[in-house]
């Protein structure tokens, strides 16, 4: 039986498994290690206050926490300096911020390319984007696997695209898409790209520095930190291009009743009072997973989701959603109802999600109306699985 | 306030069950006594909105009191909803809107299904019931 080595750093999993909860349902949101949990009492039992207002010592020590994980982040995603570090209240409003942001770039007839497999993160606010300026917005298909089919996206990604918003992992179907050819793609026809890294980040170390997309996005929450805290990174000349978006306390250099001249990025786009003890939070919890063993948790996780894809192909009837390679799995069951499976799922306390995914469009292409989603974290054990399957069986037994 | 028969045997059914299985069985099997609607009758007018599963409801008025029909694709949720009907089937417009339905659910011992968090669509059922009464 497989066991997690750090399971035991995560308080809420025993919380959970007290009320006989088996939680199969991270790529929706992350339990939290106990260093996060301290960092948020300690910041808030010693003093909280706003940063980068005030010269006193409270201030003073928020806002040295609160840049500090700036810098780590930069580190931990091999991004260049931190000053190319926006923070956001979450990846969706980061998404959002370059659909205004960039909106200034966008005429009647440009196109902008996202993937059928987005995220409605991912999608809607760049198809509102293209409602209000006349654009045009692209719709990469997939191969059988799940994956964007490059041979389409090559024809589909042309001279009219001004943008290339995709996936680096879905959150749907577990593939990971190929960001190197995709973005190769972009940059020869001059277009700008963004990668919605909310699940891919929580997966493996990537360098942004090395990725080559001029945007990318990722939320903290799925990354075993705080919610309401989501994050913008940019090349320094794509940054430049954003036009200011929000307007507030902070953002700005020097105001006028009839006019206000704004700082860069990133002060620029953090309008307002920032998220700080959930930076702070998030901080500790990269604190955290930095000193743990990379290789071993990406063994861990890679063991883990090779049992569950075993554990569903055994399964009479079961169809998995695309090819799943890392994180979770998507599944329905022949003659059987999501709704239904899910209902009993919840009954014998297996917490996994059912439905749409936030992803409507695709599971209408796939001509589904929903599927069960299994998705897993470092915490997750082989007697998570092995309770998951015995609640799948008995809950089968009952439909079929 | 009285219960009609048929929701007195389902309390009489359901309270008590214990087990998840047993819940999910009678869940079944009163989902399979719902009147059916016919093809034209199950058309988008007559959808319920904010369901993950397909769902259909039509009210009617006979002699001043409220009588539904309604199925869905889901079978777990046809017995919900079965459990519903039960309890609001012939009711005047006023008695229908002073009912306390999650009451009613708790006391089958299914007070959970109505949880905000659920999209299984009970909670819209209901919403669309109280549109179409009101």
């Amino acid at each position: 039986m497989l066991l997690s080595p750090w399971r035991s750093a995560f308080p809420a999993l025993a919380a959970l498994a007290a009320e006989e909860q088996t939680y199969l349902d991270s790529a929706a949101t992350a339990q939290k290690p106990q260093a996060m949990l301290d960092a948020l009492a300690g910041y808030y039992a010693s003093g909280a206050a706003n940063v980068h207002r005030a010269q006193h010592l409270p201030g003073e020590r928020a806002t040295r926490a609160f840049e500090a994980t700036r810098t780590r982040l930069a580190q931990w995603l091999d991004a260049g300096s931190p000053e190319q570090l926006v923070f956001t209240h979450g990846a969706t409003e980061a998404l959002n911020l370059l659909a205004y942001g960039l909106e200034h770039l966008f005429g009647e007839g440009d196109e902008i390319a996202i993937s059928a497999l987005e995220h409605h993160a991912n999608l809607l606010p760049w198809q509102q984007l293209a409602l209000r300026r006349g654009a045009k917005l692209v719709v990469l298909p997939l191969d059988d696997r799940g994956v964007i089919d490059l041979e389409a996206a090559t024809q589909l990604i042309g001279p009219r695209t001004r943008l290339l918003a995709v996936s680096q992992l879905s959150n749907v179907l577990g593939t990971w898409q190929p960001l190197p050819e995709l973005l190769a793609l972009a940059r020869a026809q001059g277009a700008l790209s963004a990668v919605d890294g909310a699940q891919g980040v929580v997966h493996g170390r990537h360098s942004l520095s090395a990725l080559g997309c001029d945007f990318y996005v990722l939320s903290s929450h799925k990354l075993y930190g705080p919610e309401g805290l989501g994050l913008l990174w940019g090349r320094a000349d794509a940054l430049a291009r954003l036009r200011h978006w929000q307007f507030g306390g902070e953002m700005v250099q020097n105001a006028d009743y009839q006019s206000a001249h704004f700082r860069p990025a990133p002060l620029g786009f953090e309008a307002g009072t920032p998220a700080i003890g959930a930076v702070i939070g998030l901080g500790a919890s990269l604190d955290w997973l930095t000193r743990q063993d990379a290789a071993e948790m990406a063994a861990h996780e890679a063991l883990l989701h090779a049992q569950l894809l075993a554990g569903l192909r055994a399964r009479d009837g079961v169809r998995l959603l695309g090819e799943p390679q890392a994180a979770l799995a998507s599944f329905v069951v022949r003659d059987v109802h999501s709704a239904d499976l899910a209902h009993l799922l919840t009954e014998q306390g297996v917490a996994v999600r059912a439905g749409h995914h936030c992803a409507m469009p695709l599971l209408k292409r796939l001509g589904l109306p929903g599927a069960i989603r299994v998705s897993l974290a470092l915490y997750n054990d082989g007697a998570d699985l092995e309770r998951f399957f015995r609640a799948l069986d008995g809950a089968l037994e009952l439909l079929r | 306030m009285s219960l009609p028969e048929a929701a007195r045997q389902a309390l009489e059914a359901f309270a008590g069950q214990a087990s998840w299985e047993q819940r999910a069985r009678l869940l079944m099997q009163w989902g399979d006594r719902l009147e059916p609607l016919n093809e034209e009758e199950r058309n988008e007018a007559n959808r319920v909105q904010g369901c993950e599963s397909l769902v259909w409801l039509v009210a009617e008025q006979r002699d001043g009191a409220w009588h539904f029909r309604a199925t869905s694709d889901a079978r777990l949720l046809r017995g919900l909803i079965a459990l519903l009907l039960v309890r609001v089937q012939g009711l005047p417009g006023e008695e229908l809107a002073r009912l306390d339905l999650g009451q009613w659910f708790n006391e089958l011992g299914l007070g959970r299904q109505l949880s905000p968090s659920r999209s299984n669509g009970l909670n819209a059922v209901l919403q669309r019931m109280r549109e179409l009464v009101s």
